[in-house]
C-alpha cells in the first residue's frame, strides 16, 4: 500500500506565523525525510509538509485533525512500529517514524 | 470513617476552575490530587506553549495576560512545593464510586478518592454543514489553540463561521498575527445580537472590548448569514457557500474553515460519575444539576464551563466555590462565599444574555440535506438518522444503537446536539425529549495492550 499523502508532492496546509526561531527536528513521514521545529506537536509537524494525517476509515475523505484539544480523536496516526498516537497532544521528537497508513507488516 | 482533613480529594482539570479549586484546598491544608491532560496547567483559554516558545504573555493572552500569568504562577508554585499531587498529560478514563482510572505517560494509573471535583471545561459546540467532514475544517477553538500554543494558522486563506464570542476573538487574534482571513460569517442576526445586549451590559467592559474588536473586523464580518455548504476537493475546502442576511448567495474561496457556535460543556466524566442532567433552553444543551456551590451529589462537585458556560472569570469563581463546598462538607473551616456567589450571579446573567445574542442554529441544522454527514467520526448522515427515527423512534440512545450516531471515537461530543435536533424535528418532539446520550467508559481511546499486560 502506498500513501497518497507524500509530503513533497502535495505540500502542507499549516502556515507558520510566529516562533520560527526554534531548533530543527528531523522525522520521517511515510518513509520521507521531513523537518519540523522543537515544540511542534506531531500534528503541526505533519501538516507543515502534508495535507492530512490519515485516511478516514468510514468515508472517502482524509483526516487532518479537528479540535486540537484531545476531544475529537480525529488526528490519530500510525508509527512505524504499529503503535498509534494522538497528533495534537504529542510533541514531535527527533527520529520519530510516522505513517499516514498502517505499516506494511500490519495484519 | 475518614478523619476530618484526612479525606482524599481529586481534582480533574487544571484550567482556571481546577487551579482555583486546588488553591483553596491547599490554603485549608488539604493536599489534592490534580489530574490534567495538558502538558502544562492553564486549560484551553490560558494554554501555554511548549518550552522554547518566546512570545510574551501579552502577545499570547492580550488583555487577559495578567490573569493568565497569575493562574500559572499560583499553580506552578503549588506543584513545585509539593502542595498538590500533580499528574499532567493524564486522562481520566473512567469513574466508579470512589475509584478513577487514568492513562498517564507512564501507563495506567488508578486513584481512589473520597471527594471529586470535576473541572473539565468546555469544547466548541458544532453544527453540521455539508462538507464539514473534509480535512482542513476545524473547530474555532482549534484555530485559537494552533495560534496560541504553536504560532501557526491552520490554512493560508481562512473562513471563520458560526456564532459566539470566540468568532470575533479568534478572527481578531488571527488577523493580528498576520493570518489571511477571507470572511467571518456569523449565523446570528444583528437583531438577535441587539436582543442580548441589555443583559450583557452587566459586564460593560467586556461588551465594549467585544464591540471594538468587531468594529475592527470591518467588511470581513457578516451577520445573519446562512451557511449552505463547504465545497471541497481531495485536499480539503476550496470554498464556502453562504447566503447573506438579504438572501443573496456568495461563495468565498478558502483552504481552511473554522466552525463553532459558542461552547458545549465537556460532561463525559460528570455523566460517568453519576450526575443528573437537565436540558437548558438558554444554552441549548444538557448541563449537570448542582446546587449554587457546585455540589452534584455525595462527594461530587463540578466547577467551571463543565457546569455553566461562564468563561474563564466565572470558572475561577466556580472553582473556588466548589472547593469551599468541599471543605465545608469535610467539616473544615471554609471562607464565606457570599460575595463570590453574588458575582457568579452577575456572570450568569451576562452569559445567558450572550447565549441569547449568539444562539444555537437549530433551524439551520433541521434543514440540512439528507446526505450531510452528522457524525464526523463514522460518516453517519442526516438521512440515515432521520430514517432510523421513522422506524425506530425518537430517542437518542436508540438512534445511537441503530445508526451509531454518538458511538464513534469522539463519543458524541460533536454530533450529540445536532443529532438531538434532527431526532426532535423528525419525531415532532422537543429537543429535550429526544433524550441525552448515556456516557460509556473509557472517556478517551486507550491502547488495549496497557490493560492486557497489567492484569
Amino acid at each position: 500500500m502506498t500513501s497518497e499523502l507524500q509530503p513533497a508532492a502535495l505540500g502542507g496546509r499549516i502556515v507558520r506565523l510566529a516562533e520560527k526561531g526554534r531548533p530543527q527536528v528531523r522525522f520521517r513521514l511515510d518513509g520521507a525525510d521531513c523537518q519540523a521545529l522543537a515544540g511542534d506537536t506531531v500534528l503541526t509537524a505533519v501538516l507543515i509538509s502534508a495535507s492530512a494525517v490519515r485516511q478516514s476509515e468510514f468515508g472517502r475523505e482524509k483526516r487532518a485533525g479537528f479540535c486540537l484539544m484531545g476531544a475529537c480523536q480525529d488526528c490519530w496516526l500510525w508509527q512505524e512500529d504499529g503503535g498509534r498516537l494522538r497528533a495534537c497532544s504529542t510533541l514531535i521528537a527527533d527520529g520519530m517514524q510516522l505513517r499516514t497508513v498502517p505499516p506494511e507488516t500490519w495484519p | 470513617m475518614t478523619a476530618p482533613g484526612a479525606e482524599k480529594v481529586v481534582i480533574v482539570g487544571a484550567g482556571p476552575a481546577g487551579i482555583r479549586a486546588a488553591e483553596r484546598l491547599v490554603q485549608a491544608g488539604v493536599r489534592p490530587v490534580v489530574i490534567d491532560e495538558g502538558i502544562k496547567a492553564g486549560g484551553q483559554i490560558y494554554r501555554r506553549p511548549p518550552p522554547g516558545f518566546v512570545r510574551s504573555p501579552e502577545q499570547l493572552y492580550g488583555s487577559e495576560a495578567r490573569k493568565a500569568v497569575e493562574l500559572h504562577t499560583v499553580f506552578d508554585r503549588m506543584a513545585a512545593a509539593g502542595q498538590i499531587d500533580y499528574h499532567p498529560q493524564s486522562s481520566v478514563l473512567t469513574i466508579a464510586d470512589d475509584f478513577l482510572q487514568a492513562l498517564t505517560p507512564a501507563g495506567r494509573k488508578d486513584f481512589t478518592c473520597d471527594r471529586l471535583i470535576l473541572a473539565t471545561g468546555a469544547m466548541d459546540r458544532l453544527a453540521p454543514i455539508p462538507g464539514w467532514q473534509a480535512p482542513g475544517v476545524y473547530g474555532l477553538g482549534a484555530a485559537q489553540i494552533a495560534l496560541k500554543a504553536q504560532g501557526v494558522a491552520l490554512g493560508s486563506r481562512i473562513v471563520l463561521a458560526g456564532s459566539g464570542p470566540l468568532l470575533t476573538l479568534v478572527a481578531t487574534q488571527l488577523l493580528k498575527a498576520g493570518a489571511k482571513i477571507a470572511a467571518i460569517l456569523d449565523t446570528s442576526s444583528i437583531r438577535n445580537q441587539a436582543a442580548g445586549l441589555p443583559g450583557m451590559l452587566t459586564r460593560p467592559s467586556l461588551v465594549l472590548r467585544g464591540l471594538l474588536m468587531r468594529a475592527k473586523l470591518g467588511r470581513l464580518y457578516h451577520a445573519g448569514v446562512t451557511l449552505d455548504r463547504i465545497e471541497t476537493d481531495e485536499r480539503g475546502p476550496v470554498g464556502l457557500c453562504w447566503r447573506d442576511a438579504c438572501g443573496r448567495a456568495h461563495v468565498t474561496e478558502c483552504d481552511m474553515v473554522g466552525l463553532g457556535w459558542h461552547l458545549r460543556a465537556e460532561t463525559q466524566l460528570a455523566g460517568l460519575a453519576g450526575c443528573t442532567f437537565d436540558y437548558d433552553e438558554s444554552w441549548s444543551q444538557w448541563l449537570p444539576r448542582t446546587d449554587r456551590m457546585g455540589r452534584a451529589a455525595g462527594g461530587l462537585y463540578l466547577a467551571g464551563d463543565t457546569l455553566r458556560i461562564l468563561g474563564a472569570d466565572g470558572a475561577e469563581l466556580a472553582g473556588r466555590l466548589a472547593a469551599t463546598a468541599c471543605l465545608a462538607d469535610m467539616g473544615l473551616a471554609s471562607p464565606d462565599a457570599t460575595s463570590d456567589l453574588r458575582r457568579l450571579g452577575r456572570y450568569e446573567r451576562f452569559a445567558r444574555a450572550m447565549a441569547r445574542a449568539f444562539p444555537w442554529p437549530g433551524e439551520m441544522v433541521r434543514a440540512v440535506p439528507d446526505d450531510t454527514v452528522v457524525c464526523r467520526c463514522e460518516g453517519v448522515t442526516a438521512g440515515q438518522l432521520r430514517e432510523s427515527v421513522i422506524y425506530g423512534g425518537g430517542e437518542a440512545n436508540r438512534v445511537k444503537s441503530l445508526v451509531r450516531i454518538g458511538m464513534g471515537r469522539c463519543q458524541g461530543r460533536y454530533c450529540q446536539l445536532a443529532g438531538a435536533e434532527l431526532i426532535a424535528d423528525t419525531a415532532c418532539i422537543r429537543v429535550r425529549d429526544a433524550g441525552r446520550l448515556r456516557e460509556q467508559a473509557p472517556a478517551r481511546p486507550l491502547p488495549i495492550g496497557l490493560w492486557v499486560r497489567d492484569t
